[in-house]
């Protein structure tokens, strides 16, 4: 199997968010970087899908120089071989960073390729499903049980309230989201062989983005409400807000 | 000016039109009105409509395009995909609407990449100036609102359940029905959609729930979520969880709220002994009306709740269960 995942450097979700000056980004001075948890998921499914069926993972970032050091993490975890696609471009448009990984991979004999449900922070949820379509093979999203076998995969996908199954030929690509897996710790062992490995890196171009970010805005701040009181007491002045303050009762 | 619209309506056998597509009607409606008029199309891809066409336009469609096929019976990801582009050819609108169910966040991208036009998704606020639509979107955990505009047609928005209002239903409105002639292509159909496993629950699901009720690891084992469910069923409530809850498995993954979770704006969101990490505020940030139910009074949650009560959950919560019942 030549399988393939694909891997965004995201900010670490506790880290304090500040607007930049130029009012459509976010300062990355003091931002962390890690692997998209969502991706951790596609990673895992990656290499569970290969140590069943054989074959190589191969994990592909596209982003800036500093993209490497999530390949890295994936490295480590177990894929066999890391490639940057290298752009100085912002990445906000989900069509445009969708163009540039189909181009990669399309007509490449890929057999699966795995994605994350979406990339926290800009939250998209697109750039799997843009990609299987742009190449034209199936596509699925948000999948929660998958069953890979040498001509086909089957699966389950959520939904409201529960799940639908799906089936499909291969090559296909697979949007994970969580529940399907458990993924793995990289072993201090894992570790050090990902040091070995290199990382391939391609210089990339994407197109003009055609969704622009005009401007990123604080929310306006919930006001901080009312405590009402302490226990069970409060109870009936807390319907009593509902019923006729609120009106949401 | 004038702007043509095109929503997507999902259609169920059981249930008829989902509520977010009536909200997706409004929202094109206001739209239509601000630009100084214009038409708003439905596009619903099913096995039979039949006389539930009819809710379209009470609620705001004027023109109705069916793509009814026997395969449709069921979701077909690449069917719906093709009868969404198809009726984008035939009415050009300059903007769709997509409801953010679990359909429309997976048909978005679909429909992105087949119209090569720009999309985004989980949208809250729409602004418009003339036929300009710049779209409002939480990013980063909520922590900012990011606005984007559209460079390319249509501009394709898929909107957060629960945040539009629907129009007043006018059922002395009729709308243009159009049968979408549609010509599916092997590859339309590779990706099958074999049966659907909906967990037995009368609750709605916390996606689209507009009364939400929520627990976090203060309900302390799962018996906990047994009061939770009382008190949404007295409430006719959906069930939410924090990641603890969840992660300990007291709960399903499709009832988590937050950042890896769902996103949700329902009218009441009561979050019962969660502490409001920001990965859980990211989630239901939104809602109108937030009240928690926490022993910790410093607990984070009540710098965002409308009411908060500091106080043990098994003492609160049987307490607003009895005195929801006085009625
Ligand atoms: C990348 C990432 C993504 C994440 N995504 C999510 C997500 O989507 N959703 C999410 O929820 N979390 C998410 N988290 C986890 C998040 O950071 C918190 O750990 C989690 O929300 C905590 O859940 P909790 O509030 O239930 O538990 P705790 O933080 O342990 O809080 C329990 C609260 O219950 C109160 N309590 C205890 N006993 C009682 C009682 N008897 N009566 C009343 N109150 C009581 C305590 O005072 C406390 O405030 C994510 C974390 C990371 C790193
Ligand atoms: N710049 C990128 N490089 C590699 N993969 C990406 C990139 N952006 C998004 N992806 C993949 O696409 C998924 C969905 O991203 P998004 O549509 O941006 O939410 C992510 O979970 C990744 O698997």
């Amino acid at each position: 199997m030549n399988i393939i995942v694909f891997v965004k450097q995201v900010a670490d979700t506790e880290a304090r968010v500040q607007i930049a000056g130029d009012g459509t980004s976010i300062d990355t001075l003091d931002l962390n970087f890690i692997l998209n948890p969502f991706d951790e998921f596609a990673v895992e499914e990656a290499l569970r899908t290969a140590e069943k069926l054989g074959g190589e993972v191969t994990v592909i970032s596209l982003g800036n120089e500093s993209a490497a050091g999530v390949i890295r993490t994936a490295l480590a975890m177990g894929a066999d071989r890391g490639l940057l696609l290298k752009t100085g471009a912002r990445c906000d448009d989900p069509l445009q960073v969708a163009r540039a990984l189909a181009a990669e991979i399309a007509g490449s004999g890929f057999d699966l390729a795995f994605f994350g449900k979406q990339a926290v922070g800009n939250d998209h949820g697109q750039v799997g499903i843009l990609v299987a379509e742009l190449i034209g093979v199936p596509g699925i999203s948000m999948v929660s049980g998958l069953e890979v076998e040498t001509g086909g995969i089957r699966g389950k996908r959520e939904i409201e309230g529960g799940t639908e199954s799906f089936e499909c030929g291969l090559p296909a690509v697979v949007a994970t989201q969580k529940g399907l897996n458990e993924p793995r710790y990289a072993s201090l062992k894992g570790r050090m062989a990902a040091k070995k490995k290199t990382i391939e890196e391609k210089e990339v171009s994407l197109a003009e983005p055609l969704l622009e970010v005009e401007s990123l805005n604080y929310p306006p701040q919930r006001e901080r409400g009312r405590v009402l009181g302490e226990g069970a007491g409060a109870v009936p002045e807390l319907v009593r807000c509902l019923r006729e303050d609120a009106k949401v009762i | 000016m004038s702007i043509n619209i095109l929503v997507i309506a999902e259609f169920h056998r059981d249930s008829g039109f989902r509520k977010s597509v009536l909200e997706a009607l409004g929202a094109a409606r206001r739209l239509a009105a601000g630009a100084g008029g214009g038409e708003v199309s439905a596009v619903a891809a099913a096995e039979k409509v039949g006389d539930s066409a009819a809710d379209l336009a009470a609620y705001g469609a004027d023109k109705v395009l069916l793509a009814e096929r026997p395969e449709f019976a069921v979701y077909s990801p690449g069917g719906f995909a093709a009868a969404a582009a198809a009726a984008v050819k035939k009415v050009k609108p300059a903007v769709v609407l997509v409801p953010g169910t679990a359909l429309g966040r997976d048909l978005t991208p679909r429909l992105s990449a087949r119209l090569g036009a720009p999309a985004a998704t989980d949208c809250v606020g729409l602004e418009q100036d003339g036929d300009r639509i710049v779209a409002v979107r939480p990013a980063y955990t909520g922590k900012v609102q990011m606005r984007v505009g559209f460079k390319g047609s249509p501009a394709i928005i898929c909107l957060r359940p629960n945040v539009f209002l629907p129009e007043k239903e006018d059922r002395s409105r009729s709308a243009e029905t159009v049968s979408l002639g549609l010509e599916l292509t092997e590859k339309d159909l590779a990706l099958r959609i074999t049966g659907t496993e909906k967990q037995v629950s009368d609750r709605p699901d916390v996606a689209e729930a507009d009364l939400i009720i929520s627990g976090g690891r203060g309900m302390r084992e799962p018996e906990g979520f047994r009061l939770l469910e009382e008190l949404s069923s007295a409430l006719g409530a959906g069930i939410g969880a924090s990641r603890a809850a969840v992660d300990a498995g007291w709960r399903p993954h499709g009832d988590q709220v937050g950042q890896t979770g769902k996103s949700v704006s329902p009218s009441l969101y009561v979050a019962c002994g969660i502490s409001g990490a920001v990965q859980h505020l990211a989630g239901m940030i939104g809602s109108k009306c937030i009240v928690a139910i926490n022993k910790d009074p410093e607990a984070p949650i009540f710098k965002v709740a409308n009411y908060g009560i500091v106080g043990d959950v098994y003492q609160v919560l049987p307490a607003l269960i009895e005195e929801l019942k006085k009625g």
